[in-house]
């Protein structure tokens, strides 16, 4: 159809041919009786009929703004029959809530986190371990708890702070690195959170088999609920298996939380694989985005815990061999069981109290 | 300065798909994109009507306002355009079109997004005029030599209008007049929020 003569006398026969089923064809089926201008319709040069032609007297498509308005579908030829949908209004909503909602109160959960992170080091300070260091290391992980911990923690960095770049880049990065090397590193960042998606949710499935037997409420929580974890009395350590309360929470979070944001973002990476509503693809990216800070705020607490807020604590997930003291600080009822199974010991550094610390005494775990 | 605009006449457009095709040969859209669709209201019943849909070239355009790279931007002529260069197939302004014109072949993985793709009004994208790469990423520049939209100026109805906003806006008052009823074309109506 290169010739542009053929195409429009081709193009004219096949409008002359629609026009006449359209003319006739519903005037037809609706009314068997001659239109009452029937006999001057014939006419060439007839005046303008204040009555319309029968064909023209349907409804106007103005009457139908309204439920086109209200997502009203019609037919489409081409394949995609969701593009048979006119108009979806409720991406203003959604335009409304990702770039003010998401970003204003996704703001304020990190630097609300942050801040009350400050305020509780500024406090109470590092947590140190009671008695120093003995020099008697037992084994808190195993090395494929470890792998496990870090396959979950590295990806969920990375798709957390990927994630944050898509949300808060434009206004703060885009200024700053200029359009080119922004797109760049957006782009870059969006093929590490589609790939990253996977070998977190790979991480979450392994920890959750790994630890769930673990993490299931036992007779010491009620005990460390009632006494805060030992938060506000000094030297106060109530006793706890393998995971106390507060780890517990972490867990439990870090699996609904990963759950429910690996279900919505397999909905957002796979577009309509799984919905059919334009809604629930927009549904899911507010869930998915504010599920998501909210996690990353709820990780912050757990990484300042697991590095600057406690002295010794990172050992645990660096090499799986943590102090003797550390270990009866935290979690006696595990230590107890472990001594009482003969549980491999090695050496590490040992030092000596630290000053204004109270010697070295812990209750046993029978309180 | 001109603001350009697309107006379908929903009682001129008879559902030929006419102008679909020849934005995609014009165009050389990627396969399974169509940039302008006609989708028929009540279908095979009396009183069916049909809407020729594309971009709308918003002045208040959602896509520019939710584009995470910010590539989406409006022409002085009021076409919104798009640097693919800088797209990262996100997605966000499919959900934000109120109309779904931006679309994105299946290049990426897990057969998800790749660069998006939506009606440039035929005036290309942001790379040289005329330029081969400028075809290559966004079609014809038919704007930049002085002519309209081919899926207007080839609509055998003359349904489908484009050109400034006052022009299209005047003839489409005139056929109003001249025709004695005011059927809502889409784009003017929705636009101004009037009621017929």
């Amino acid at each position: 159809m290169r010739n542009p003569a053929a195409s429009l006398l081709a193009a004219a026969v096949a409008v002359v041919a629609l026009l006449g089923l359209w003319l006739s064809g519903p005037a037809a089926a609706q009314d068997v009786r001659p239109p009452a201008g029937a006999a001057a319709s014939g006419e060439a040069a007839r005046p303008l009929d204040p009555a319309l032609p029968q064909a023209m007297q349907y409804p106007p498509v103005a009457d139908q703004w309204q439920a086109i308005n209200d997502g009203t579908r019609g037919f489409v030829n081409i394949p995609d029959k969701k593009a048979g949908r006119l108009i979806q209004t409720q991406g203003m909503e959604w335009l409304a809530w990702r770039n003010d909602e998401l970003r204003r109160y996704g703001a304020y959960a990190i630097a609300g986190m942050l801040i009350a992170l400050s305020g509780f080091f500024a406090v109470k300070g590092r947590i140190k371990v009671e008695g120093g260091l003995s020099g008697r290391l037992i084994q808190r992980f195993k090395p494929h708890e470890i792998i496990g911990h870090w396959l979950t923690a590295g990806s969920f960095l990375v798709l957390a702070l990927t994630g944050l770049w898509l949300l808060f880049g434009r206004p703060l990065l885009l200024p700053v690195l200029g359009p080119d090397a922004f797109a760049v590193t957006a782009e870059i960042g969006k093929y590490m959170h589609n790939f990253g998606g996977f070998v977190f949710m790979a991480g979450l499935a392994y920890i959750f088999v790994m630890w769930v037997r673990h993490n299931l409420w036992d007779r010491y929580d009620l005990n460390w609920i009632l006494k805060g974890g030992g938060l506000f009395a000094a030297h106060s350590h109530p006793p706890a298996d393998k995971f106390n309360f507060g780890q517990k929470t972490v867990f439990w979070m870090v699996i609904l939380l990963g759950g429910a944001l690996s279900v919505t973002g397999l909905t957002l990476l796979m577009p309509f694989w799984f919905v059919d509503e334009i809604e629930l693809m927009q549904f899911a990216q507010i869930i998915h985005a504010g599920l998501g800070i909210g996690m990353f705020a709820l990780m912050l607490a757990h990484i300042y815990i697991g590095s600057v807020g406690m002295e010794h604590a990172a050992n645990a997930m660096r090499s799986g061999w943590v102090d003797v003291n550390w270990a009866r600080d935290h979690h006696s009822v595990w230590v107890d069981k472990y001594e009482a199974e003969g549980g491999e010991e090695r050496q590490g550094p040992a030092t000596p109290p630290a000053a204004g610390t109270a010697p070295p005494a812990h209750p046993q775990a029978a309180e | 300065m001109g603001k350009m605009v697309f107006l379908c006449d929903g009682d001129r457009c008879i559902e030929c798909n006419a102008c679909v095709t020849a934005c995609k040969n014009e165009n050389e859209v990627p396969w399974g994109i169509n940039r302008r669709r006609v989708v028929t209201l009540n279908d095979g019943q009396p009183g069916e009507k049909s809407l020729s849909v594309a971009c709308m070239h918003c002045s208040d355009a959602p896509c520019v306002n939710v584009c995470p790279t910010n590539v989406i931007y409006h022409t002085d002529d009021g076409v919104v355009l798009h640097n693919k260069d800088g797209c990262i197939g996100c997605g966000y302004c499919f959900y934000a079109c109120p109309f779904g014109a931006p679309q994105y072949p299946q290049s990426g993985n897990f057969g998800s997004r790749g660069k998006m793709d939506k009606c440039t009004f035929c005036n290309g994208g942001p790379e040289e005029t005329f330029s081969a790469a400028e075809v290559q990423k966004y079609g014809r520049n038919r704007l930049a030599e002085g002519k309209l939209p081919l899926c207007a100026e080839m609509c055998s109805t003359k349904a489908l209008l484009a050109g400034d906003a006052d022009e299209v806006s005047a003839i489409y008052r005139q056929r109003v007049v001249e025709r004695g009823f005011d059927s809502g074309a889409y784009g003017l109506s929705q636009g101004l929020g009037r009621k017929a």
